[in-house]
């Protein structure tokens, strides 16, 4: 018997797909997956579903989410023609299909250096990359209880933690794989290339739609101005806006701390409008119908999956929900 | 036959005259271009800004005028916006420019255009060598990325992947999908620059604006640093604004200078000459009762 919540999360997983595979804006529509180079040793990869941050070096190849299954292949072709180095890490920023549906492919074209008593134990230890998440990702994606799993198990993490942080060396600079709870769900990760100075977001920050807040997948509106405020503090720009640190969304185009702050201001001046009125005790119809997204509907406002009345609602639920601080 | 004689002794000069010349030496825009001598154009741009809630012809949308009626200058104090630079398709109309060409060392073919802005120290390329722009998921910059052709003696420049920006410094948004086009007209000592702007997600039309600039024979930019600071101490992520319906600022400028309120929301219609009719007929409403000090 399938857990009715598990089916909950999986239509909400596959409309979030869908919307990846349908938006504007940043994603080619031509189905290949495009390289773009970012820093250093860092390409973004376009086109897999949500964007792909690559890493290559001495080390090997490490991957920061691995979009749709069915591209998968694609993606690793793609890799390949960076790097013929051996995949050795996969990150997932989050537990959605459209950053985790390749994960079985991705990890198993890798493999783990492993030795002495590991191998010992455990003869499949050295078997497919180490993919790393936060707990809260392996839960949703191993689907305890019983019901269908989103991936099967060669697609799981074999690497979380729990705490608010994890570090690597890995071709030579720091990666900080950093936990920001309740934002886009509650198993987000903001990946930090130290020396390359590079920032990978996960779908924390797009610049395709509004904030898309997975309220069942513990996702909230001040959860995700927090993410943001996060993301800002670690950007250097050069000057102004502009330049220094460059932040891969998890869609949409290459960024930098400008288009961050852009979509912060957004976020928040939403959030303020919908929040004054639900102090003064409005109905969600009414906050609905008062429009108050309508000068930034141009920019993000989509009739696909995330629409802008989802975008409103999740805030409204959010904001109201006493356990999301809520007044 | 003598008039034949001297006809063939410059049959020489043909084959030099048939060389073509390059497009780099149609016009030569090289060199400092400043403002100070004509200020007064479009003042308000120029110097102090314009007046909050002055829409007046520029053909915006509704999701314009709503944004911008929510901007608060005191968003200027928060850090990440101090040093915000103006987008190239703003910086020229703030103060003057320096132009200078970058030829190919061995071809003397003309590679680019490059422009600095005295706004910000900001420096922009306008690509001659025909490449193409870049695919949609490339940076935007507030430079953007520009391309330029001849056209006669006009430099026609077509610039895309612009991050979002302003109008006017009123908090008349521009948005990033917007493309800019411009014409480089010189005329001797003379510069004009017309600016056209399309912006899909906020104008309805086409936005058009032109400065001039007179050249410099002895001039120096002087340099633009900027220093983010805490201007004012706030809890980390405040982003002042405007709720809606409570921006009382937006009355001041039609009171100020006794024009309809109506017309200040600005849009399309105010950009044409024949709305001054509708003013003047009251169908364009009643005009604010003009504020002065002395009846403050």
């Amino acid at each position: 018997m399938r857990n009715p919540k598990i089916l909950q999360k999986s239509a909400l997983a596959c409309a979030l797909f869908i919307s990846a595979a349908h938006g504007q804006n940043g994603r080619p529509a031509d189905g290949d997956i495009h390289i773009l180079p970012v820093h250093g040793n860092i390409y973004m990869l376009v086109g897999a579903g949500g964007n792909v941050a690559v890493q290559t070096g001495e080390d090997g190849v490490l991957v920061v989410d691995t979009g749709l299954a069915q591209n998968a292949q694609k993606l690793l072709a793609a890799i390949k023609t960076i790097s013929n180095g051996p995949i050795r890490y996969v990150i997932n920023t989050h537990h959605h299909p459209d950053h985790t549906g390749g994960n079985v492919t991705i990890r198993m074209a890798g493999s783990t250096i492993a030795g002495a008593n590991v191998t010992g134990d455990l003869q499949d230890a050295a078997i497919g990359a180490l993919l790393i998440s936060h707990f809260n990702v392996f839960n949703r994606l191993s689907a305890p209880g019983g019901a269908q799993t989103p991936l099967p198990p060669a697609g799981w993490p074999t690497s979380t933690f729990m705490t608010g942080q994890k570090k690597l060396w890995f071709n030579g600079e720091g990666v900080d794989i950093l936990h920001q709870p309740a934002a886009h769900t509650d198993g987000d990760s903001i990946v930090y290339f130290k020396r390359s100075d590079v920032i990978a977001t996960g779908d924390i920050f797009t610049t395709t739609d509004y904030p898309i807040i997975d309220l069942q997948g513990g996702g909230s509106i001040q959860g995700t101005i927090a993410a943001l405020n996060r993301i800002i503090s670690m950007i250097i720009p050069v000057f102004g806006q502009e330049g220094g640190t460059l932040v891969i969304p998890g869609n949409g185009r290459l960024c930098d701390l400008g288009d961050v702050v852009n979509f912060r201001e957004m976020t928040v001046i939403i959030r303020d409008r919908i929040e004054d009125m639900v102090k003064k005790g409005m109905t969600l119809e009414q906050v609905k119908a008062a429009q108050l997204t309508q000068d930034y509907d141009p920019l993000y406002g989509s009739t696909d999956f995330w629409t802008t009345d989802k975008f409103v609602e999740a805030v409204y639920k959010s904001l109201s929900d006493k356990k999301n601080g809520a007044k | 036959m003598e008039r034949f004689r001297r006809m063939a002794g410059l049959i020489w000069l043909f084959p030099i005259l048939l060389v073509p010349t390059p497009a780099a030496a149609q016009v030569n825009l090289d060199g400092s271009w400043g403002n100070l001598e004509i200020l007064h154009e479009d003042e308000p741009e120029r110097l102090p800004g314009p007046e909050l809630g002055d829409y007046l012809g520029v053909p915006i949308k509704n999701a314009a005028r709503y944004r911008a009626d929510a901007w608060d200058a005191s968003l200027l104090t928060v850090p990440e916006y101090q040093c915000r630079v103006h987008p190239s398709d703003y910086a020229p109309s703030f103060a003057g420019i320096r132009i200078w060409q970058e030829l190919d060392r061995d071809t003397q073919e003309l590679v680019a255009i490059h422009i600095h802005h005295l706004a910000y120290s900001t420096e922009r390329t306008i690509w001659m060598d025909g490449r193409p722009h870049p695919p949609d998921y490339a940076m935007h910059t507030a430079m953007g990325f520009s391309t330029g052709k001849w056209e006669g003696d006009v430099l026609a420049v077509t610039t895309t992947h612009l991050k979002e920006a302003w109008i006017r410094r009123n908090g008349l948004p521009r948005s990033d999908r917007a493309v800019v086009t411009e014409h480089f007209i010189r005329h001797g000592e003379n510069l004009t620059l017309m600016t056209v702007i399309r912006d899909p997600a906020y104008l309805t039309e086409p936005f058009i604006r032109t400065r001039d600039y007179v050249y410099q024979v002895a001039s120096r930019n002087a340099p633009y640093p900027c220093e983010s600071v805490e201007e004012i101490a706030r809890p980390e992520g405040v982003i002042p604004h405007h709720l809606p319906g409570t921006n009382t600022f937006l009355q001041e400028f039609p009171a100020r200078h006794g024009i309809p309120p109506k017309a200040a929301r600005g849009g399309a219609e105010t950009m044409y000459p024949e709305y001054q009719l509708k003013i003047r007929s009251g169908e364009a409403g009643t005009p604010a009762p003009v504020v002065t000090k002395a009846t403050k």
